[in-house]
């Protein structure tokens, strides 16, 4: 009952299957096939198991799953037959592969055929053994084909050979076995058995330093005179291949011959004769032959150093590299980028070719000669070379665009001789392919170009000028607009003009009309428009005449709605408005970035890069986007060291742009009016900040401090903030007991006794100069929820100023922190400063609360600076 | 070494894939979809070699079929593409001019000549007649089988009868 013979199933199956004219019904057909085969095989069937399997590995190849077929296989290898057998063994390296446990079922009826009378069935197991078998089957089996290599049956020999090259890939301990059988091989006149010795003793070299010795000393002459013999061959009909005897043995020798001579003068010494000859004497005019001297070549380039034959090598290249085949010249590309390490002068001689074959319509080819022509490039050629690809970017296709510009773009920033160079061929790569570019390198771009202050003019003018003919490469767009915004002064002006420039008159509304584009444009990003944005507010100090043309397009954006956006775009609309006398100062330019320190942290690649070259924008509080979790130290290193402005006018700013009713509200003379102001500027401040970093406490701390000193009326200091927190107190959400505080106004306060389980104080910081006092109280119904009280007593003789608390808690607690009563410490626990903190446990109950703080204050005109983290809060919080 | 061999027609239908490397099933049909979306579009000038995922796939096509093996970086492409027509050469001689209907209805055997001519992605017999020698015994072996069986169930039928 042989399935394969004619009118068997399986021939009507497939043409039912091909029958189908559409995939549904392709799988109906399958689904019943895969039925009638699973109750066949659950009938125990052996007339028709055999032809299941043909048929599953026909539904395999389609893409059905045929799990449910694998130990049919095994069953069909258990038999005593060879048809059933072969089709089992057949199924079993289709259908299954070395990582199913299925495949250790099957090693015993391995290790049976490995043994059989047959020497077809012998042929079966260790092909089926060769392809696919596991480490742990390798090491059963490997003495039945240690065995197996003395064979009589050179067919035999040659599977059991590539056999042993599976079992040592797997199992390289077990190489030194078989080094022993595998250099017996090498004397052998069947070339199947020849070619598969040679392959087997090229890998064992790889695996075992013993063979690889073994080989040297024992085989090399051997397999010099082998490639002799057949390189001289008179012409041999079968093996025969172009005019060739046995290609693939001459490939197979060369190769193990480089394994033998890489780092070993004495034996590449003794195949430097036959590798000439091979190199001088291949017919060319065939593909044989040139996978021959390929491999030639490369035996060339690994083995110790000949310049004769080195030289012959390069030069077969050379003559590869102008093929008209585009193969070979793949190939001539691929083996030129090894010889690049070996002699670079020679490489260096075909540049030309090389970046002609960047042009190349062939994709494969391209890839190749544009990672060849980046390793050539140096100090010297760096710029024809760079000139010739950026030319060739502009008749690129799109989809190599991306590597080739990230080429350039690294070739340019590593090998850049001047600024002005540096400038100049960014600038080109930007309004060629600026879609292209990533984000660090046009960063990196404007850290440059803020670092070449001669060249501010000129930058200023060339991106102005690309701006006109590539608007559409959003990082062109995006550096122009940076540059228009810090320099733009110096564009209209015509400042540094450069022997070199063309004469160019841009008005200020000219300036202006780059920036209204770049944010009106439909294509641009938010960090584009944000971008612009900050420009625009540069430019409405550069620019007073064009300040309300500027107003305009700055209020355009207030709708907007990107919150980043609307929100830059009110902040900025009420710095112009009413901000005159700070504005200047505001927007100055930006100070130098540092060079090294960009460098140094694109390294450690954090996503802090970001922010550190996009401007003044990223460091309002809520750009600065930090894992909550992140240690206070960090989070407050960060917002500091991003400051550009001196960290003074650092605060005005913030000051400036979030408490937007601060400063009028603040010169009303009322009581009132003097808290409320504050506080909704400080509650609005606060939502937005819990939006995304519920840490950024040192910037409401900021707020709040500077906002109490600033306030004219500090004699009114004592009441308002009493008054404030009174108002807090009675809100039932921040129901905290100011007993102290209340006690003045109200003796028995009835909230007290409102309030939940009343929890011990704790001394949450004590150092020689200062104590930190924590107050807990919870509101009935809300568990999650702690209001603290944290009162802060001098403990020296000297008063503190600009006193300023901050803390940091971990992702699972959401900190808000109020203002505090005043930011002067009187002397001497004279007197203390409070302030009042709410924490928010998600994990009530699990966790408890944990906090790190830093406290910052001036102690005789010097700063201090203290930290302390808080782990001893009463339990249940 | 080479780490799979796959055969694709020219619409995109596997006709034949070898595994030497292992891949789940999963992989082997992701890796077969993106092959063949790759290959399959190449221009007919190009070169035979697509650089995939740090190995080289080296393709090459016989009238509607695309013969496919993947292969390590440092290995010699041109080797394998005559491999390649190696391959071809047996089939061709062993169905005599060989088309891809043949590959088709007789998949099995394609998969045996395959398996006299690489194990373990190695290649292990130059001489095409060797392995259509290989073949052809094996075959016999078969019909041997098959006439035995036939003739035993004739005895046996005629036996009961």
């Amino acid at each position: 009952m042989n399935p394969f013979s004619s009118g068997t199933r399986l021939r009507d199956m497939i043409r039912a299957i091909r029958a189908c004219k559409t995939a549904a019904e392709e799988r109906a057909v399958v689904r019943k096939e895969c039925a009638a085969i699973r109750s066949s095989i659950n009938e125990n069937d052996h007339d028709y198991r055999h032809r299941n399997i043909a048929k599953l590995m026909f539904i395999h190849m389609l893409g059905y799953p045929t799990h449910f077929g694998q130990m049919e296989c095994l069953k069909l290898i258990a038999s005593a037959e060879f048809p059933e057998k072969r089709i089992g063994y057949l199924g079993l390296m289709l259908l299954l592969d070395e990582r199913q446990e299925v495949l250790m079922l099957v090693t015993n009826s391995l290790k049976q055929d490995l043994n059989h009378a047959n020497q077809y069935i012998v042929g079966l197991a260790l092909c089926a053994l060769g392809n696919i078998c596991s480490a742990e089957m390798a090491r059963d089996l490997a003495p039945e084909v240690e065995r197996l290599l003395q064979f009589r049956d050179p067919n035999t020999r040659k599977k059991a050979a590539l056999c042993a090259i599976r079992i040592i890939k797997k199992v390289p301990d077990l190489a030194e076995n078989f080094i022993n059988p595998a250099a017996a091989l090498l004397k052998e006149k069947h070339h199947g058995v020849l070619i598969t010795g040679v392959q087997l003793c090229t890998d064992l070299c790889k695996v075992s330093a013993e063979a690889l010795e073994y080989c040297r000393k024992k085989c090399t002459g051997g397999l010099v005179r082998t490639l002799k013999d057949v390189a001289n061959s008179p012409y041999a009909p079968e093996y025969d291949i172009a005019g060739i005897t046995d290609p693939f043995l001459h490939i197979r020798l060369l190769r193990l011959l480089r394994v033998l001579g890489q780092g070993d003068a004495d034996v590449s010494d003794l195949m430097n004769d036959i590798l000439a000859q091979v190199a001088t004497k291949t017919e060319t005019n065939k593909n044989a032959g040139n996978a021959i001297l390929y491999e030639c070549v490369e035996t060339i380039m690994s083995i110790e150093d000949n310049g004769g034959l080195r030289v012959l090598a390069i030069n077969i290249l050379g003559r590869f590299l102008s093929n008209r085949d585009n193969n070979i010249r793949y190939v001539a590309l691929n083996m030129l980028m090894k010889a690049i390490t070996v002699d670079t002068q020679a490489v260096q001689r075909h540049r030309a070719t090389i970046v002609e074959c960047v042009k190349d319509s062939d994709a494969s080819i391209r890839k190749r000669a544009l990672e060849l022509v980046y390793l050539l490039v140096n100090e010297s050629n760096v710029k024809p070379l760079t000139k010739e690809l950026i030319e060739y970017l502009e008749r690129s296709d799109q989809e190599f665009k991306g590597d080739l510009t990230a080429k350039i773009c690294s070739i340019i920033a590593k090998f850049s001789p001047e600024k002005i160079w540096y400038i100049d061929q960014m600038l080109k790569v930007l309004s060629e392919a600026g879609n292209f570019v990533k984000d660090e390198v046009w960063h990196a771009l404007i850290v440059v170009i803020s670092n070449a202050s001669d060249l501010h003019g000129y930058t200023v003018r060339a991106l102005y000028r690309a701006f006109q003919t590539s608007a559409e490469q959003e990082t062109l767009v995006r550096v122009a607009v940076w540059c228009i915004g810090e320099y733009g002064d110096l564009l209209v002006k015509n400042v540094g003009v450069l022997d070199i420039e063309d004469p160019i008159t841009v008005t200020e509304s000219d300036a202006v009309d780059v920036v209204e584009v770049a944010i009106k444009h439909h294509t641009s990003d938010l960090t584009t428009k944000a971008m612009s944005l900050i420009a625009l507010l540069k430019l409405s100090s550069r620019f007073p005449s064009s300040s309300e043309r500027i107003q305009d397009i700055i209020i355009q954006n207030r709708g907007s709605l990107v919150l980043e956006l609307q929100q830059r775009s009110i902040e900025f609309n009420s710095v112009i408005e009413k901000h005159h006398n700070i504005r200047s100062a505001l927007v100055e330019r930006m100070p130098v970035l540092d060079e090294a320190t960009f460098i140094g942290r694109r390294a450690g690649s954090t996503p802090a890069t970001v922010s550190t070259s996009n401007g003044p924008s990223l460091n309002l509080p809520n750009g600065v986007t930090k894992p909550p979790a992140a240690p206070l130290v960090d989070l407050l290193d960060l917002s500091s060291d991003d400051a550009p402005a001196p960290s003074s006018s650092g605060a005005d700013f913030l000051q400036d742009l979030l408490g937007v009713d601060l400063s009028p509200a603040s010169k009303q003379p009322g009581i009132s009016g003097t808290n409320q102001a504050p506080r909704t500027g400080t509650d609005v401040l606060l939502d937005l900040l819990s939006i995304e970093t519920p840490p950024a406490s040192p910037i409401t701390d900021i707020l709040s401090s500077s906002q109490v000193y600033k306030s004219p009326h500090a004699s009114l200091e004592g009441l308002s903030s009493p008054s404030a927190l009174s108002t807090r107190a009675a809100t039932p959400a921040g129901a905290a007991p100011m007993m102290d505080l209340l006690d003045g106004f109200v003796p028995n306060s009835p909230i007290s006794e409102d309030n939940g389980p009343v929890y011990p104080s704790i001394v949450a910081f004590e150092s020689s100069s200062l104590r930190i006092m924590f107050n807990f109280s919870k509101a009935r119904g809300n568990p999650q929820t702690t209001s603290i009280q944290a009162t802060f007593t001098n403990l020296s003789p000297n008063v503190y100023t600009d006193f300023i608390f901050q803390a940091a808690v971990p992702k699972f607690l959401q900190l808000h922190l109020d203002p505090a009563s005043s930011n002067t410490l009187p002397a001497g626990g004279n007197g203390s400063i409070t302030q009042n903190l709410r924490v928010i446990n998600s994990q009530h109950g699990k966790k408890s609360l944990v906090m790190r703080m830093r406290i910052a204050y001036k102690s005789n005109d010097e700063d201090i600076l203290e930290e302390g983290q808080v782990s001893n809060f009463p339990r249940g919080l | 070494m080479i780490h799979f061999v796959l055969l694709i027609s020219r619409q995109g239908k596997v006709r034949l894939t070898k595994w030497y490397s292992p891949y789940s099933q999963k992989e082997r049909t992701k890796v077969i979809r993106e092959l063949s979306g790759v290959i399959l579009t190449r221009g007919p000038k190009l070169c035979n070699f697509v650089e995939w995922k740090g190995y080289k796939v080296v393709y090459k096509r016989y009238a509607s079929l695309y013969f496919c093996m993947c292969i390590d970086q440092e290995d010699n492409e041109l080797e394998i593409l005559e491999i390649i027509h190696h391959y071809v050469e047996i089939l061709d001689r062993y169905f005599g001019s060989v088309c891809e209907l043949d590959l088709i209805f007789n998949f099995h055997k394609a998969y045996y000549i395959l398996d006299e001519l690489l194990i373990a992605g190695e290649l292990q017999e130059p001489s095409k007649k060797t392995v259509a020698r290989l073949i052809s015994a094996q075959d016999s072996l078969v019909e041997t089988a098959k006439e035995q069986r036939s003739t035993i169930s004739n005895i046996i039928a005629q036996a009961t009868k």
